[in-house]
């Protein structure tokens, strides 16, 4: 064994592994990493621009620009019963828009959520390959329906052929023809794909000793469905559930049409009722002078919801990620 | 081996003992609720089935005798009979070619860059986490960025609106500052919207392709970027495409952000007076006007008709909606021929 | 098996033996206490070794005793591997590959690697064969051609591929596949090429092409083999090195390592003790 290291060539002859200084294309290739990394950055730049803009908009005001929370109290804010922006007593009281949100998003949710984790169920259960090869794709569609196409069938088909036969004409409600329920319905039609394919990946991905050691019991396809299955993958599920809220309450052509334009301080789904996403839309469609609180407020709700939002996506995300931890 | 395992007695008989194996009454009310539970779950999954058939039909029933080709090249009109969506069909056709534009491109640069060269540090990860929380933000949200930096540019250009000219030969390209509620605002908001979704897509397409691939190229020698750029991009294409459609479809029935940053109501002109696609090429200036001019989309005008106090125009509205979610399954019917396409021809 | 892996040697090398022993082989790579790390694991421990130019080295040892990982750092694929990092020094003919103005490009042109599962671009191929010096800037179309040609030549797979250049790599058979994929590494011009265990997947049909293949580019290349299979690093390979637990327990002329292994350990392998 010759244990030299005697070269064949010159080091001049080997030179060519070294590049000369640096090449053109060494400089090229990180000339695109670089511009690649800012094309990663744009992502991170938005979302410090929602930040910004809602901040210096509603919070600190930057040069001569007052903020909202500078012209009207944050204890105003939080706590007086009237939004009344447009008129000539302006109120600046968040809580009827707060209020109308979680009127149409809770009914969205009572809705949506069970009807999507049970058919999250069935597709994972108890449905053969080929129902779920062709309802999956309905869900999908449903999916992607644009929101203002369930804005019209809300104010359209729900309220005149299912709310009011069935409340006023039979039960004797007055249901107006904006209302808060048919928001919810169609809200709930529209986070029902959402709940149900992240649940049934959810239930899916329980493992299959999990499920064998329960028929090994004795247990029933209810029992081992219900009592192991469903508790196995509730952090999957509430994840979803967590998302499909969020999504609720930042819905907005369909409740800004179907629910009308009202800032009441009602839990009447009756009524006409004005989300925090429809003030925004109504502000942007009238001709509220730039620089006025009225035209601010905007940023004030819309801060209040992009917080409400994301701290439910963030919750969603670690659940996700903790349940992910668990079975993968 | 016969007489070691009798066949149990069939269970016709419900008075027959099997060795304890029949039905208790206990067992029985069980079994009723696990009956009924199974009824409700698959009643839940049929409701959706449900809700898209009535839809369907109701949207059919409601536009029957008002979707013709008058509707789809009239321009809007105070009239039920006479009101088109031709001025929405254009500005949503300006509004997808400039989303893509900006989008796609990024979306896909950045794709490339999180799955081939970030390193595992924290910011990669805050990138990651910041994508999926981007994704989750109302799209109201984006509106109000797109009206305070693109529209109104923060009021930076004060109350007088300037226009910076640039003669480019064939025409000038005249770009107001700030962007006011034009083709370009709308677009670039719309581009920041469906971005997130552009990125995660490239990033599942980028992750299927396999690493004996970028092994292979990089054995042979090539650098870094030659390598995604001529084996894992090919490769990756049609998968990102996949994505880009499907994000791409989501942006056109967007309608908040557009209300957002100005879309009007109410248009009967198109963005640079460009009515058919011969406009394109005999007409330059007003390709170069059209990104700067106002417009209308699809979604907006079937606002304005769903909210009109005539009856007659929830008629118009539903044509409306039926054009665009023709122009919606079509965009989804590509993606999937493209998707079933590549997964039957490349198989690793 | 019939034949002993001595035996092997000595009838195919016939008298060729007497005379490439004779002559002292200049050395074209070399590694010195080489270690090598994934992570907290070290997979290679202070690897010292001399592959003559112009020869076949075989490397042997049961699965897992770092085989691929060493064939790794000889054209620093490991590189891409995060997290992991090296000690010692690996030389190609005097060059010391981890200088820090080393060019890995430059390097893995030179030194090509054939992998374990044949990897065929998604594309034809001619394509297949062109990407190499196409990325190192060739475009006449007809210089390409020739070199697709000669490369299929060299490899052994004109005759069978030559009217269907334009069809995809991926309607080729396993062996096809793979002598594809050294056709490929043949077309940037390297001087050493790497095969990590290029015939483990094939049928023996296929298996004694690629070997067949392996005699002839000799010739012209420094060839390293890493092989579990011990006949084949007897039917193929000038010289032999066995790994065990991440150290090169053992190296010298295929003749030698199998007829009189110094180390108990070798013996205990080639006889078949373990492994
Ligand atoms: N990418 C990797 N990450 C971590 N450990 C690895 C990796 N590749 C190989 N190893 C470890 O290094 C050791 C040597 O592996 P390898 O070089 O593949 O062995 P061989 O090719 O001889 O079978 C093994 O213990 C293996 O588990
Ligand atoms: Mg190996």
């Amino acid at each position: 064994m010759t244990s030299a290291n005697t070269p064949l060539r010159t080091p001049a002859q080997s030179a060519e592994l070294l590049r000369g200084h640096v090449t053109v294309a060494a400089l090229k290739e990180r000339l695109i990493r670089g511009v690649l990394f800012l094309c990663a950055l744009v992502s991170v730049i938005t979302t410090l621009a929602i930040i910004f803009v809602l901040v210096t908009e509603s919070i600190v005001g930057v040069g001569s620009n007052t903020a909202f929370f500078q012209d009207v109290s944050v204890w105003e804010f939080l706590t007086e019963t009237r939004w009344t922006p447009q008129y000539a007593e302006q109120h600046f009281g968040i809580l009827p828009l707060l209020c109308g949100t979680l009127l149409v998003a809770g009914i969205a949710a009572l809705l949506g959520l069970p009807v999507g984790l049970a058919s999250a169920v069935y597709l994972s259960e108890y449905a053969s390959p080929r129902t779920r090869k062709n309802v999956k794709p309905i869900l999908e569609i449903l999916a992607g329906i644009p929101t203002i196409v369930y804005g019209y069938f809300a104010l359209v088909f729900v309220t005149p052929y299912l709310i009011r036969p069935v409340f006023q004409d039979l039960l004797g409600f007055n249901v107006s023809i904006y209302n808060a329920l048919s928001a919810g319905i169609v809200v709930g039609i529209m986070i029902i794909p959402m709940v149900s394919s992240m649940s049934e990946d959810a239930l899916r991905s329980v493992p299959r000793g999990l499920r064998e050691a329960g028929y090994a019991l004795g247990s029933t396809k209810f029992d081992v469905s219900a009592r192991v299955i469903l508790p196995a993958a509730i952090s999957g599920i509430l994840a979803s559930f967590l998302l499909a809220i969020s999504r609720a309450i930042g819905e907005t052509m369909a409740v800004t049409i179907a629910a009308g334009q009202s800032p009441t301080l009602t839990l009447n789904p009756f009524e006409s009722v004005q989300t925090m996403t429809s003030f925004i839309v109504n502000v942007s469609q009238g001709d509220t002078p730039v620089g006025t609180p009225s035209y601010k407020s905007l940023y004030a709700i819309a801060l209040t919801l992009f917080c409400m939002t994301l701290a439910m996506n963030l919750l969603s995300h670690f659940i996700m990620r903790r349940f992910r931890e668990v079975y993968e | 081996m016969s007489e070691q395992s009798q066949p149990v007695p069939h269970q016709s008989d419900e008075q027959s003992t099997v060795n304890g194996l029949q039905r208790t009454n206990a067992s029985r009310s069980k079994q009723r609720i696990g009956v009924a539970f199974e009824f409700a779950c698959r009643m839940s999954t049929w409701f959706s089935v449900a809700v898209l058939v009535v839809l369907l039909a109701g949207l059919i029933w409601k536009s029957w005798g008002w979707l013709d080709a008058d509707f789809l090249t009239n321009f809007d009109s105070r009239h039920p009979g006479e009101a088109g969506i031709w001025a929405g069909i254009w500005g949503s056709v300006w509004l997808m070619f400039f989303t893509m534009l900006f989008s796609v491109p990024i979306g896909i640069g950045a794709a490339i860059y999180l799955e081939e060269y970030a390193p595992p540090t924290r910011l990669t990860r805050f990138i990651q986490i910041n994508l999926s929380n981007l994704a989750g933000v109302p799209s109201i949200v984006y509106g109000i960025l797109g009206l305070t930096t693109f529209v109104r540019m923060f009021g930076a250009f004060g109350a007088n609106q300037k226009v910076l000219a640039i003669s480019l030969g064939f025409g000038n390209l005249r770009i107001p500052l700030p962007l006011d509620r034009t083709v370009l605002s709308a677009a670039l908001t719309l581009s920041l919207l469906i971005m997130p979704v552009v990125i995660v897509a490239a990033q599942e397409a980028l992750r299927a392709v396999p690493g004996s691939i970028r092994h292979g190229s990089f054995a042979l020698g090539a650098t870094k970027w030659q390598t995604i750029r001529h084996q894992v991009l090919p490769a990756s294409l049609p998968g990102i495409l996949t994505g880009v459609i499907l994000a791409v479809s989501r942006a056109i029935g967007e309608t908040a952000p557009l209300l957002m940053v100005g879309a009007f109501m109410f248009v009967t002109s198109t963005p640079g007076g460009i009515q058919n696609p011969v406009d394109l090429l005999t007409n330059p200036q007003g390709v170069l006007d059209a990104p700067f001019e106002p417009f209308t989309a699809i979604p907006i005008q079937i606002l304005n008709w769903v909210q009109h106090h005539k009856h007659e125009f929830e008629h118009v509205a539903a044509a409306g909606i039926i054009v665009l979610l023709v122009v919606l399954l079509v965009m989804n019917a590509s993606a999937v021929l493209l998707r079933n396409r590549y997964q039957s021809k490349v198989r690793w | 098996m019939s034949m002993s892996f001595a035996e092997i040697v000595e009838q195919r090398q016939g008298g060729s033996v007497a005379v490439s022993a004779g002559v002292i082989p200049a050395i074209k790579l070399s590694t010195k206490n080489l270690s090598f790390f994934y992570g907290e694991t070290q997979a290679l421990f202070e690897v010292t070794i001399d592959i003559p130019a112009r020869n076949v080295t075989a490397l042997i040892g049961p699965s897992g005793c770092g085989k691929s990982t060493f064939l790794r750092t000889l054209n620093r694929m490991n590189d891409i591997i995060e997290g992991t990092r090296h000690t010692g020094t690996v030389w190609l003919e005097g060059a010391d590959i981890h200088d820090k103005r080393v060019d890995v490009v430059a390097l893995r042109k030179r030194v090509g690697m054939v992998f374990q599962k044949s990897t065929p671009f998604p594309k034809s191929i001619f394509d297949n064969i062109a990407y190499g010096p196409r990325i190192a800037g060739e475009k006449r179309k007809k210089v390409l051609a020739e070199i697709v040609e000669s490369c299929l030549k060299r490899a052994a797979l004109w005759d069978e591929v030559s009217n269907r250049l334009k069809e995809s790599a991926l309607s080729l058979s396993g062996g096809q596949q793979q002598r594809l994929c050294i056709a490929r590494s043949l077309a940037t011009d390297p001087e050493v090429l790497l095969m990590d265990e290029p015939a483990s997947a094939l049928d023996p049909a296929s298996t004694a092409r690629i070997e067949d293949l392996i005699f002839e580019l000799k010739e012209n290349y420094t060839i390293v083999i890493v092989t579990h299979n011990m006949q084949q690093a007897a039917r193929v390979s000038d010289s032999t090195g066995f790994f065990f637990q991440g150290q090169l327990i053992e190296m010298g002329s295929t003749l030698n390592v199998f007829r009189r292994p110094k180390e108990q350990a070798t013996e205990d392998y080639i006889t078949g003790r373990f492994g």
